[in-house]
């Protein structure tokens, strides 16, 4: 097979894989999003506007829940945080393109685009900007508009669906088959360990506030395992 | 219960307007700088940090069933992990813990 040149292509290529993960999460979201009483236009802009799966869960989860504003936005936000990250490693290989450009690679800045693109850049380092520039939105080609039009089918076939189906319990099965892939090192099972007891304990809290704090105590359990492991490594 | 509209549409340009400013912070800015430490470290553990303590209420005292534990909704959640760390495979982690829940509910 001839190695193909089109650092686009490269891109397309290299995130086709998440596509299997992509479309049942999105079509997921849309049925569970209209479940929870969205019409279809609004769970549409929803995927447009926000166009991060996990973040979209939760907001929609604790909304039905009817928690106040500031707990949904708060939580959806802190899922995303870890966005920060990959805005932080993709700066130095796209940082130098135009701003118009980075604006446009910000909002495309997702799970998948990022996995491709760090693998790409960091076996090889030197390839030109626009190559870089290329691969990523190459990375984002087959992710992003079957994100939508898997949304909205999922969004069309929602009311379709009767209870038996136990929706309800869609959420809790898709966060976990995320979570479990991650739980690899020490630090993160005691982050997600934490996360669960401080939950349940907390429950009671008012608003949903509980939930804020077991992520605090979580992350901060999670560093400060992450801390004491490399002190031990280093001794 | 259903979403109330008025919440809807103060979560929708928040969350949509956040989530992309989170994505424009260090690929928007000129020279960028590395995150301190400590800060590094903390981000990495936001997804597992969240999204446990989110649905662990919902695994053990779920809404369907008025808060009642239950059998097939406890097993579901426990295969789909259990796949989920063995294969690493978010798709069959989904699949296993769908096919558990569906088998229990109708057996049960």
């Amino acid at each position: 097979m001839r190695p193909i040149r089109s650092p686009f292509l490269r891109g397309c290529l290299a995130s086709s894989p998440f596509v299997i993960v992509v479309v049942p999460f999105a079509v997921l979201f849309g049925v569970v999003a209209t479940e929870a009483g969205l019409d279809l236009f609004q769970v549409m802009l929803f995927s447009f506007s926000v166009f991060a799966g996990a973040s979209q869960f939760a907001a929609v989860q604790l909304m039905q829940d009817q928690a106040p504003v500031l707990i949904v936005l708060a939580t959806s936000l802190a899922v995303n945080l870890r966005m920060v990250m990959y805005s932080v490693a993709m700066a130095p290989h796209l940082g130098a393109a135009p701003l118009g450009t980075r604006a446009l690679m910000a909002y495309f800045l997702v799970d998948q685009s990022f996995a491709a693109s760090q693998a790409e850049f960091e076996a090889r380092p030197d390839q030109p900007l626009r190559d870089k520039v290329a691969f990523f939105f190459g990375s984002v080609t087959p992710i992003a508009p079957l994100w939508f039009v898997a949304t909205f089918a999922g969004a069309a076939m929602g009311r379709a669906i009767p209870p038996e189906f136990a929706l309800d319990f869609a959420v809790p099965i898709t966060f976990l088959a995320i979570v479990a892939p991650m739980l690899r090192s020490l630090p993160h099972v005691v982050a997600a360990g934490v996360s669960i007891v401080a939950a349940l304990v907390l429950v009671g809290l008012p608003y949903g506030a509980g939930l804020l704090v077991a992520a605090a105590l979580a992350m901060t359990a999670g560093a400060l395992t992450e801390v004491a492991l490399e002190r031990r490594a280093a001794r | 219960m259903k979403i109330d509209p008025a919440t809807f549409w103060i979560v929708l340009p928040v969350l949509g307007l956040g989530t992309y400013l989170i994505r424009f912070s260090f690929l928007g800015m000129l020279g960028s700088r590395p995150l301190p430490g400590p800060l590094r470290r903390a981000l990495r553990y936001t997804a597992v940090g969240i999204l446990p303590g989110l649905v662990a209420p919902a695994v053990l005292w779920p809404p369907a069933t008025g808060g009642a534990p239950d059998a097939a909704r406890l097993a579901a959640a426990c295969v789909t992990l259990a796949v989920g760390v063995a294969t690493r495979s978010v798709i069959g982690a989904i699949l296993a813990g769908g096919i558990t829940l569906y088998t229990l509910l109708w057996l049960l």
